[in-house]
């Protein structure tokens, strides 16, 4: 109810704010590969976090997808599409992986 | 340079692509089997059009039935469909057996070459476009109305799958007539399917057909899906969907997720085979075990798209036939569910032989044994619901008990080839083969055929005839049991799947009882066709328009047979699992509405043929390479998508009068029916109405 | 109702009343999950390229040929497209006549555009370097991913103009606007694929 009230420039302050935090870590994320500073694996897990950071944003300020009863059903699908896409794609790295690490 | 302008308009087609002409030539038996094949396919082409113009049948068959949008006449055409394709697939499965009969120490009388083609093209049509299309047509029938839906969430979108599904088979029928088909197998693994290996027209078949199928079958699980979500009518809670509702529900789901991995990996396989990249050749980096992962990512789910909705059609039938509530519902919706997500975690077992460590596959083999306890808890839960029922041996259950039987047979050797050291011995051995037919034969085309023998009253208003269901389903036991435990033996002995010949004697005795099991089941669908042939005939003797002639449980029992094309003339709502023989025993059933409003349909389109016929005409120039077709194809697909977005006419009114007018007809046909008891429900005295026990 | 009405910034039904909430929810919900059927696609092209990393077959390799800048330039295009986006969402539910909506509609196509000229250029310098696609699985992997992702944001491109074009032929219908509201779940869906883009295959391919 609230937003409602605050209408088209709350909406649009959250646009906003949306892009101000996705530009904050796009940016944090091409700043960790231009001035490389650590080692190669910590850099890459730095990458993922800002990544995922940035996934989360995208999905809360530009696709309203939210904690609250009114978006629970594509939150669900969401989470369960993550799932499934954890299973296939974790599944398949690990799986060539072995079978590469086995043919050297 | 008149042969630079032919390849531009032909392609790469050139005369010896006719199998006539191939006969004509090279006159072996083998050649003669193949253009009589593609004979079969234009005469019988030649003859429904031929019929379609003396019954003056086009313009009917156009504006009622291919451009219709209503889910009952697309589920009726997806099941002809797969009767179409089963013919098809059945015979070319008799061949192989007799080959393979015929050819222990001698050549044969079919090549090996033409063998591996009718191998491929049976295992892809049975998957492809027998089951998916069979399944898919059983769900489009039944789950709107037993969720109370005029329809499913998007109607244009069901009659374009189907038309997907449609030109992808007559792909299929199209390769019997021009060319060749792949002798990739039914998986299609690179790198044979490579250029390198196979640079003829047959992977490219393959290929397209797949990829249109697929593509079909992920927007109908889509479809299918937001359907369950959001489209049941007023108090069907998700505890109280009927538990086929809840199966179809779990296939769709993993259409969604399913279909995407073979997407990719058909269409990775077409950027090796048209544009020269390296996924999976042997040179230059490319990996074909990362298309066996691909491939069998969704290889495995598909599994249990199949086989889920047989699930759902026993649970019904067993429940209706042993008058008796269905036993542990909450247990067999908790198994679905279990079996749905578990099967995207065995995929593994398709392919323990290549090579990844022990741990691995000991994983992937516990997982795959943990999927056999959801799947136990539903047999018992079945067993549980006849316990003390009144069962009637009708065609449905006398299917819904073969398969109990046969399946937990195939259970068991499942669970032995989820044993990886075991699998080692028997991979890619005729053992296998008897497991997947012990499988899918129970687990899906008793399933289907089941649904077939239950729902057919309702959606034609009159009973199939039992006498010949009885002696088809005999055929199907007993041809299958005859056709495939022998191949149990035999791979268990090495015999390897997909031998165009054998060199052991011994094998000899093993073969000829597959082969006449083989001619059981052959025998098993011609009766299928004779019994639907008699039914027809004597139609009006079993009528059953009031609609309801197994005391059903479910809200489609609750309206006419056929229904109405509005489904329900008020959307009814409930209160309980077994709405209609609740309400039959309350009194609640047939009561006329007390207001009629007007209902909204949505009209025809010709989009779904369109895009269909247009998509099939791409993938045949891809295949070809006629560029100027797959571009033209292309480009008309994306102007019909955005010409029908203009479109803005796109409903229809049924008038409440008219609703009215039916509905009251209806009524009047129930209050004259004969109530009558269970024991007489096979006999002509069944018109469609219960008679409800004081 | 009015939860309904937060969900979706764009839903504003009120005064068309021809289609109604209940079925725009139903319309949205099914492309939501067709975005995550496409979801998978994409995922297992990513597995495909992580595989394929290491292919490179005596060919060139990630760190030699992409470029930092480019991709910095591209995402920020496609970033901004997003909000531009967000913004024609806005208007359209905040304004009645359909001279903003059509204005930012126009302002995210460009920006869809030059994106796109961008990434071509990338692949015309890259194809120039002689890391094209059948040098190698690694260079097949990455031209199988990342194209598809361009062809994505090219049919995005084409929607866009159709619905500007039916703007204009039907102006703010209720089947334009929910129409509208699933290309911008379609265009922000493609930002988030553009994300696991930058971040799995040009940075991580300049990880040293």
């Amino acid at each position: 109810m609230s937003e409602r009230k605050t209408g088209k420039a709350g909406e649009i302050r959250s646009y906003l704010i949306g892009y101000g935090l996705a530009l904050l870590l796009t940016c944090a994320a091409f700043a960790a590969i231009r001035w490389q500073s650590f080692a190669a694996t910590t850099t890459l897990a730095v990458l993922f976090a800002l990544a995922l950071a940035q996934v989360i944003v995208h999905f809360r300020f530009f696709l309203h997808i939210r904690l609250s009863r009114s978006s629970r059903d594509d939150l669900q699908l969401i989470l369960f599409s993550a799932l499934i896409v954890a299973l296939m794609v974790s599944g398949t790295l690990v799986i060539l992986f072995n079978l590469r690490q086995r043919m050297m | 340079m008149t042969d630079g302008i032919w390849s531009a308009i032909l392609g790469r087609f050139t005369w010896t692509a006719l199998p006539f002409v191939r006969a004509w030539e090279t006159p072996t038996i083998s050649e003669i089997i193949g253009a009589g094949a593609a004979s079969v396919v234009i005469l019988g082409a030649i003859l429904l059009a031929t019929l379609l113009t003396v019954y003056r049948a086009w313009r009917p068959l156009w504006s009622e039935w291919l451009t219709s949008l209503d889910h009952k006449k697309i589920g009726i055409m997806y099941v002809v469909l797969a009767f179409v394709m089963l013919a098809r697939a059945v015979i070319e499965a008799v061949l192989m057996r007799m080959q393979q009969a015929s050819a222990i120490d001698t050549p044969g009388f079919i090549a090996p070459d033409h063998f591996a083609q009718l191998f491929s093209t049976h295992g892809s049509i049975m998957i492809f476009f027998m089951a998916m299309p069979f399944l898919t047509g059983i769900i489009n029938y039944v789950m709107p109305l037993q969720i109370g839906s005029r329809d499913v969430a998007f109607p244009l979108l069901n009659s374009i799958s189907l038309w997907l599904t449609g030109g992808a088979a007559g792909l299929m029928m199209v390769s019997l007539v021009i060319g060749r088909f792949s002798t990739g197998g039914w998986s299609g693994y690179p790198p044979y399917t490579e250029l390198a290996f196979s640079p003829d027209v047959g992977p490219d078949y393959w290929i397209w057909a797949v990829t249109l199928g697929s593509i079909g079958s992920t927007l109908t699980g889509l479809n299918f899906a937001v359907t369950i979500y959001k489209m049941r009518c007023p108090g069907m809670t998700l505890m109280r969907m009927p538990l086929f509702v809840w199966t179809s529900l779990c296939t769709s789901i993993l259409m969604i997720f399913a279909m995407p991995p073979l997407t990719v990996a058909t269409a990775l396989l077409a950027l090796d085979r048209y544009l020269g990249f390296h996924l999976f050749t042997n040179d230059l980096g490319g990996n074909m075990m990362n298309y066996a992962n691909l491939f069998w990512l969704f290889g495995h789910p598909e599994v249990y798209i199949l086989i889920l909705p047989a699930f759902g059609v026993y649970s019904e039938v067993v429940s209706t036939f042993s008058s008796k509530e269905l036993y542990g519902y909450t247990s067999l919706v908790l198994a679905t569910m279990a079996i749905a997500v578990l099967s995207f975690t065995v995929w593994v077992h398709h392919f323990f032989t290549m090579g990844q460590n022990a741990d691995l596959n000991a994983v992937f083999g516990i997982a795959t044994m943990t999927i056999g306890v959801p799947t136990g808890v539903k047999i018992y839960d079945w067993i549980w619901t006849m316990f003390r029922g009144e069962v009637r041996f009708t065609v449905p259950m006398l299917y819904s008990l073969a398969f109990m039987m046969t399946f937990v047979l195939g259970g068991f050797t499942g669970i032995l080839l989820a044993f990886p050291p075991l699998d080692y011995l028997v991979h890619n051995t005729l053992f296998l083969v008897a497991h997947f037919h012990n499988m899918l034969i129970p687990g899906l085309l008793y399933g289907m055929l089941a649904a077939t023998h239950y729902w057919f009253p309702k959606a034609f208003g009159f009973r199939l005839n039992e006498k010949w269901g009885r002696i088809s389903f005999s055929c199907w036991v007993v041809g299958f049991y005859l056709a495939f435990m022998p191949l149990y033996v035999l791979g268990a002995a090495g015999a390897a799947r997909r031998t165009q010949a054998f060199f052991e004697p011994a094998f000899r005795p093993w073969l000829y009882v597959a082969g006449i099991g083989a001619l059981i089941l052959l025998a098993a669908l011609a009766t299928l066709f004779v019994q639907l042939w008699v039914s027809i005939r004597e139609r009006d003797a079993n009528r059953v328009a009031a609609g309801d002639p197994w005391d059903g449980r479910g809200l489609e029992w609750s309206i006419a047979a056929p229904p109405p094309e509005y489904n329900f003339a008020v959307v009814p709502s409930v209160a309980g699992r077994d709405p209609f023989f609740d309400g039959k025993r309350s009194g609640a059933a047939y009561a006329a509405p007390a207001r009629y409003g007007d209902i909204e349909l949505p009209r025809n389109s010709a989009t779904g043929p369109v895009i269909g016929i247009v998509g099939a005409a791409t993938a045949f120039g891809l295949v070809w390479h006629i560029w100027w077709l797959a571009a033209l194809g292309t480009l008309a697909v994306i102007v019909a998508v955005i010409a029908r977005s203009f479109v803005r006419d796109v409903h229809r009114i049924v008038p409440a009068a008219q609703v009215e007018r039916e509905t009251e007809r209806w009524l009047r046909t129930v209050s004259a029916a004969r109530a009558i008891p269970r024991e007489i429900e096979t006999t002509p005295a069944n018109q469609g109405l219960a008679q409800v026990p004081a | 109702m009015t939860s309904s009405e937060l969900r979706h910034t764009g839903l504003n039904l009120g005064g068309t009343g021809e289609i109604s909430h209940e079925q725009a929810e139903t319309g949205l919900f099914g492309f939501w999950v067709f975005l995550m059927s496409d979801a998978v696609i994409f995922a297992l092209l990513f597995a495909t390229y992580g595989v394929m990393l290491s292919a490179t077959a005596g060919g060139p390799t990630p760190t030699a040929e992409y470029k930092i800048g480019p991709a910095f330039i591209e995402t920020l295009l496609l970033l901004t497209s997003s909000l531009t986006f967000g913004m024609a969402s806005i208007t359209m539910k905040h304004d009645a006549r359909p001279r903003g909506l059509f204005g930012w509609l126009f302002v995210t196509l460009l920006l869809g555009l030059a994106f796109l000229g961008f990434e071509l250029h990338d692949f015309a310098t890259m194809v120039g370097d002689g890391a094209w696609p059948m040098r190698s699985g690694y260079l097949s992997a990455f031209f199988a991913l990342v194209p598809l992702h361009g062809l994505h944001v090219l049919f995005g491109s084409l929607w866009i103009v159709v619905m500007m074009v039916q703007l204009a032929v039907f102006g703010p219908d209720a089947r334009v606007k929910l129409n509208i509201l699933r290309l911008g779940l379609f265009w922000h869906f493609l930002d988030i694929v553009w994300i696991a883009i930058f971040t799995i295959v040009y940075l991580q391919g300049l990880i040293r």
